[in-house]
């Protein structure tokens, strides 16, 4: 076992985000977490990667424990997360921002020749602002700034959010190669069909707590959407 | 002709000086969005304590005191941070404000407790006195000019960190987004120690400059903050070329008031600066538009 999430909570002041939320992962799967706008999605991986505190339960990548762990500490364990809205450095060109994923790593794996040849785009435009690239251009740069860290875990934030399906098809083709070179990767997907097509097992949180976990492609609509939208435990 | 040259003359020279006292107000500003209001205190301190190091090792020049008070400005300026203002930043920048006006206070009557009200001096030698023949009877002088090319080569230097090495980037990046740093592998508690000591670096340069060129005493400070802030907010925030451009004009404004009236050097370069912030509140040379 390469994650072991078990009976999380997480809170925003009085406010419970997360409830007892237990989620696995093993060594080079792909999973996806689905479920509605404020099901507590990104505050899971937010929790995983160290920017949210978590109460009771337990953490464990590899064995050891991440709970208490900075942020700073926890990237150079192998556990990367490509943030919500890409938050790419903005007064940083391309380049640069992809030399930040490479502040603390450990390891070789990912080199930049190496993020030019999975995004050839980016080389092009290597010594440009990121704010002078398309939405696209600027989520590769963000999972490329990723990948730069050498995850051994990559966690991606809503990769779609505002992009073109046509785009969006290209990043997750992308992914594909990521996950290939033995990167376990989950991501959050709003897109339930690209979510099933893409991930080898799904979770759906709804209201901070998980109402379904299962294989994709032995899950059906039906299933998922009594999940994402029924009552609190109907799933 | 040639006293309005010989005014701006020297409104560059001193107001180098101001980009000097500037250049760690506006990096510290610029990385950690922290206003630091003890800023003109901390000069004065480290031209109090150059002082003091003469007067323990014997050193000639206040110039050698640098050797001793620039490391330990570093250490101090880290320690601060980590120890005092790291856990007041936040969402709410009135906290730092109250907490760096706190330590004005402090320092001003710590330096009045351990070296009395009266006004002192760093003795600069033989170099305050010497000039150097200009054409058209003008003369320069060597000690302003030394500062001038210590502002240059120090804020070329901060430049030079910030654009070309490692942590450069990271300062810029968490300057950028703090959070993204952090889960990038910044240790950004650390780093914002690295930023102060570096900005601490610049202040004893400032002091020692300052110390040598004009008479100080422990109420000092906020006059010295004004121009800083004054420096800062002409050149345009977090830009430190801008910030040097913008001492020197508030410089040279200065030195032209004064041309015409001694009670116009102040309210010139005032002027200046409102002028400024009604026609360019970004500053003249803003790092980017967001």
């Amino acid at each position: 076992m390469l994650l072991e999430v078990s009976h999380v909570n997480a809170f925003y002041g009085d406010f419970q985000a997360l409830f007892e939320v237990s989620l696995q992962a093993n060594t080079a799967e792909a999973l996806a977490i689905i479920g509605a706008n404020g099901a507590g999605k990104s505050t899971l991986l937010n929790a995983i990667a160290g920017n949210v505190a978590t109460k009771g339960g337990s953490i464990r990548f590899i064995g050891d424990s991440l709970s208490g762990l900075k942020p700073w500490n926890i990237v150079t364990r192998g556990v990367t997360l490509v943030p919500e809205g890409r938050r790419l450095f903005t007064s940083l060109t391309v380049q640069e921002n992809l030399q930040m994923g490479a502040y603390a790593r450990k390891g070789t794996d990912w080199t930049l020749p190496k993020v030019y040849e999975l995004f050839p785009r980016l080389k092009e435009r290597s010594n440009q602002a990121v704010t002078s690239l398309s939405g696209g251009e600027q989520q590769m740069v963000a999972i490329g700034r990723a990948l730069m860290s050498n995850p051994e875990l990559l966690m991606c934030d809503d990769l779609s959010l505002g992009l073109a399906p046509v785009v969006v098809q290209d990043i997750y083709a992308t992914l594909g190669k990521v996950r290939k070179s033995g990167v376990t990767l989950i991501v959050v997907e709003q897109n339930v069909q690209q979510a099933l097509s893409f991930a080898d097992r799904v979770y759906c949180l709804q209201e901070g707590r998980v109402t379904l976990e299962g294989v994709a492609r032995e899950l059906t609509l039906e299933d998922v959407s009594r999940a994402y939208f029924g009552r609190r435990g109907a799933a | 002709m040639k006293a309005i040259a010989d005014s701006i003359l020297s409104g560059i020279l001193l107001g180098s000086l101001y980009g000097l006292f500037a250049s760690g107000l506006s990096l510290v500003f610029g990385v950690m969005r922290l206003v630091n209001v003890a800023h003109g205190d901390f000069i004065v301190l480290c031209a109090f304590l150059a002082l003091a190091i003469q007067h323990v090792t014997g050193f000639g020049l206040p110039f050698l005191t640098l050797i001793i008070l620039v490391p330990l400005m570093f250490v101090f300026g880290y320690l601060l941070q980590r120890m005092v203002l790291n856990p007041a930043l936040g969402p709410d920048i009135l906290r730092p404000v109250l907490i760096t006006f706190g330590l004005s206070v402090i320092v001003q009557n710590g330096l009045l407790q351990g070296f009395s009200a009266d006004s002192q001096k760093l003795q600069g030698g033989r170099l305050e006195t010497a000039s150097m023949p200009l054409p058209d009877g003008l003369a320069i002088g060597a000690f302003p000019l030394l500062t001038l090319v210590v502002a240059v080569a120090l804020i070329g230097l901060l430049q030079w960190v910030l654009y070309t090495t490692k942590i450069g980037r990271a300062l810029r990046a968490t300057s950028d987004d703090l959070r993204t740093a952090g889960m990038m592998g910044v240790n950004t508690p650390h780093l914002f120690g690295i930023a102060a000591g570096i900005a601490m670096i610049t202040i004893a340069v400032a002091g020692v400059f300052t110390g040598i060129r004009t008479s100080f005493d422990a109420s000092a400070g906020p006059a010295w903050l004004i121009f800083a802030f004054e420096a800062v907010i002409i050149g345009g925030l977090g830009s430190l070329w801008g910030t040097l451009a913008g001492g020197i004009i508030l410089g040279i404004a200065q030195a032209i008031g004064a041309h015409f009236s001694p009670g116009w050097q102040m309210l010139a370069g005032h002027v200046v600066f409102l002028a400024a912030l009604i026609f360019r509140p970004r500053g003249l040379f803003p790092r980017r538009v967001e």
